[in-house]
């Protein structure tokens, strides 16, 4: 049994956009006995907008609040996050109070404030590092009882699991782990030139027109690259893709309904996990291509 | 003319990692990296030069650099390796900290008066409230449109469990040690410079 500290993040949450990426992620650690404590009483890590309302010291002691829990509550084992903002917001504060003194002596004088303190020491990972590195592609394989031979998939890493921190030594430019992940579980990958443009991000809340744009081209490259199912790691690209098919569709004349799944969703169900297990009974757009394996 | 210096010492001092804009080249490789490019007036790097160049009220009036999508593009293809998601994002933060930027630039008002409140009212982001403050930012009549729009999502995500019905939700365990810790971390902000 593998152990890890979590930290799910705001969208994992019941009831919250990501649920689906929760439930599936839980069920993919039972069936690979890796173990996930949840850091209690975490707060948001404040996003990649959280700059503007937050500025440096606030955006960041949100995020060593996090840690200093987390080293009470497990000491420094491994803090394990699903959610790319979270992953990147966690690494990015952890790597500024390790090297920055000043920044390390005012974030403790903030979390003082709540009777906490913390100077560095875990290390933050993405989901996707654990099962590369300590599970390993072997075993990852070798889980396969269903395989999905035949689905058409579409690896679409996105940004913030991409840059500016990588995974496992991956290119920028040209990722591999996601579509070697799909190739996993016996699907197809095929060639996806935007696997890693943006969607939009967070602007899809305050500039939709211009977001949409960029969604719609991601969605036009999966589809005439003929894939079935766009797969990703990232809640935001997630929801992004998923959630506005329908007013790309109605503004910008196009006619996609592609299910966005997560990368934990098609393992669970590959692994010989049910429908339910692999939460993809909370598609808003269903998941009716992998019917065919359930 | 005389160049005035004040405003680049400022951003080098101020403005988060802005003494990394002494290190731009000039190439524009993040002006071809970003997603929105199309939208920008400025490229972060006339941005840089013009912060070099003084012009103040330009930069900091600018909604240039309200356009990020923290899609960390930039950031890795510098060839300097600058951390140029980082200088925009500071340069956005300091114009807000200035009082300098329109307060009706969309992404400045998400962010600042609809996500940041959303995230301190309770500690954690609740997603119907953010939702529904945005869409009626503007009124109950635009409120309602948006709403329509999005009404269908809206159901399939109520429907699958992914949006809470109850827009309300509880504060975290910790949360008065949580406002203290922000409140000493904003006016220690006050006082942090950048190492130059």
């Amino acid at each position: 049994m593998k152990e890890y500290t979590f930290f799910p993040g705001c969208s994992s949450e019941h009831n919250a956009s990501a649920a689906n990426m929760e439930n599936s992620i839980q069920s993919m650690c039972r069936i690979l006995g890796i173990q996930l404590n949840e850091i209690d009483d975490w707060n948001c890590c404040s996003a990649s907008i959280g700059y503007a309302g937050g500025g440096q010291l606030p955006r960041m002691a949100m995020s060593a609040r996090n840690f200093a829990l987390a080293q009470k509550q497990k000491g420094n084992t491994d803090l394990v996050a699903t959610c790319a903002a979270c992953w990147l917001s966690m690494r990015e504060t952890n790597e500024r109070i390790e090297e920055e003194p000043r920044i390390k002596q005012d974030i403790n004088t903030a979390l003082a404030e709540a009777g906490l303190s913390y100077d560095g020491h875990i290390k933050t990972r993405h989901m996707v590092e654990v099962l590369i590195e300590d599970i390993g592609w072997e075993t990852l394989q070798s889980k396969v009882t269903k395989p999905l031979t035949g689905l058409k998939a579409a690896g679409y890493v996105g940004c913030q699991t991409n840059r500016p921190f990588g995974v496992c030594g991956d290119s920028y430019e040209n990722p591999l782990y996601l579509d070697k992940m799909i190739e996993a579980t016996g699907a197809t990958a095929v060639p996806f030139p935007m696997k890693v443009a943006c969607c939009g991000g967070a602007l899809m809340f305050s500039e939709t027109e211009k977001a949409c744009v960029l969604t719609k081209q991601i969605l036009q490259s999966a589809v005439d690259n003929g894939a079935e199912v766009i797969i990703t790691p990232c809640p935001v690209c997630q929801l992004n893709l998923e959630v506005y098919q329908g007013m790309i569709n109605k503004t910008l004349g196009t006619n996609f309904n592609i299910p966005i799944l997560y990368y934990s969703q098609l393992f669970v169900l590959a692994w010989g996990g049910s429908w339910q297990d692999a939460a993809l009974h909370q598609q808003v757009i269903p998941a009716e291509p992998l019917r065919r394996f359930a | 003319m005389a160049y005035d210096l004040s405003f680049a010492k400022d951003v080098y001092n101020k403005s988060e990692m802005g003494h990394w804009i002494k290190m731009c080249m000039q190439c524009g490789v993040c002006a071809g990296s970003c997603p929105l490019r199309a939208h920008w007036q400025h490229s972060p790097r006339q941005l840089f030069q013009m912060v070099r160049a003084g012009k103040r009220d330009e930069v900091l009036k600018s909604s240039d650099m309200w356009m990020c999508t923290s899609c960390y593009n930039c950031i890795v293809r510098c060839p300097r390796e600058l951390p140029i998601t980082h200088i925009i994002h500071g340069l956005a933060r300091y114009a807000e900290t200035e009082k300098a930027v329109d307060p009706m630039q969309p992404t400045r008002r998400f962010a600042v008066e609809v996500f940041w409140k959303n995230i301190t009212a309770t500690g954690r982001v609740g997603e119907a409230m953010l939702t529904m403050r945005l869409y009626f930012q503007d009124g109950i009549g635009a409120g309602i449109q948006r709403g329509l729009e999005m009404r269908d999502s809206a159901l399939g995500m109520l429907k699958t469990r992914r949006l809470n019905p109850i827009p309300f939700r509880g504060k975290i365990k910790g949360y008065d040690g949580f406002t203290k810790m922000l409140a000493k971390a904003a006016e220690l902000e006050a006082k942090l410079e950048n190492k130059a």
